[in-house]
């Protein structure tokens, strides 16, 4: 077993425990503790993966703005729902079946397919200017342009209408 | 190295509990943050097809950066409309949230 195999199963049993306790805890301020963990555990799986510039949005991202914005919203609306009680529906355990067959589902089809099996190791060399790549296809016409300012035209959106819904109209 | 397949099968593993939480859960903002795990879990597939089958063109991290433009658009939009029914509703619980319940 190689280092950054062991770094892996260290970082999946993390982040899947951390997963869980989101899904679980009764406390949501606790449960958001943990979903900074787990965005963490991905931020180093991107790592792993040699997709350095993700990694630092995805902390930057998901942990400086998402998780942020998630813990205010559970300060402003917390004395409705408080830590007693069930926190989950009646159909849990429904739920719970229809993930499990899910993920069975889903790894036994990853046993189906031929070209997936044995795929260790990278097919090409990572290149070392991907950022360089990626901030280029980003205003190539032929490449990302669309989506780009089409990304841009939807974070505006976003902006206008979170004012818009949040706006307290006496 | 680690092979592609442990990758897949954590996203999956991730992706279920994500889907377990969105639900099961009561709490409008518990199943927001299920939702977000269900991304993440989308984005380790995405970035670990681009590491070991196409390192060579900037697809996979491209879709990836859409995820997550899409992902803080989703987050604030929706806890907006969240703290936006609980001034009005004084409730979170998506239960009770039946305005549109026929």
């Amino acid at each position: 077993m190689t280092a950054a195999q062991v770094i892996f199963l260290i970082t999946a049993v993390l982040t899947l425990g951390a997963g869980v306790y989101v899904v679980a805890a009764r406390n949501l301020v606790h449960a958001a503790l943990a979903l900074i963990a787990a965005f963490f555990g991905v931020a180093v799986l991107f790592v792993l993966l040699q997709a350095g510039f993700l990694a630092a949005v995805q902390v930057v991202l998901y942990i400086g703005a998402i998780a942020i914005l998630i813990i205010f919203a559970i300060m402003l609306t917390r004395r409705v729902m408080e830590d007693t009680g069930p926190q989950t529906n009646r159909q849990w355990w429904l739920a719970g079946i229809i993930a499990l067959v899910l993920f069975g589902a889903i790894v036994f089809s990853l046993r189906l397919v031929p070209a997936l099996q044995g795929v260790t190791a990278a097919a090409q060399p990572i290149p070392t200017d991907t950022i360089e790549k990626l901030g280029f296809a980003f205003v190539d016409p032929n490449q990302y342009l669309l989506p780009f300012e089409l990304a841009s035209v939807l974070l505006l959106v976003a902006l206008i209408g979170s004012i818009v819904i949040s706006a307290d109209r006496k | 190295m680690v092979p592609l397949s442990w990758y897949l099968a954590l996203a999956a593993a991730l992706f279920c509990v994500g889907l377990y939480g969105v639900l099961a859960r009561k709490n409008a903002v518990a199943i927001l943050m299920s939702i977000e795990l269900m991304l993440n879990a989308v984005n380790i597939n995405l970035v670990a097809f681009w590491h070991y089958l196409t390192p060579q063109v900037p697809s996979g991290q491209m879709f990836t950066i859409i995820v997550l433009t899409v992902a803080a658009a989703e987050a604030a939009v929706g806890l907006a409309l969240i703290i936006s029914i609980y001034r009005r509703r004084s409730t979170v619980v998506a239960e009770e949230i039946d305005l549109m319940k026929w």
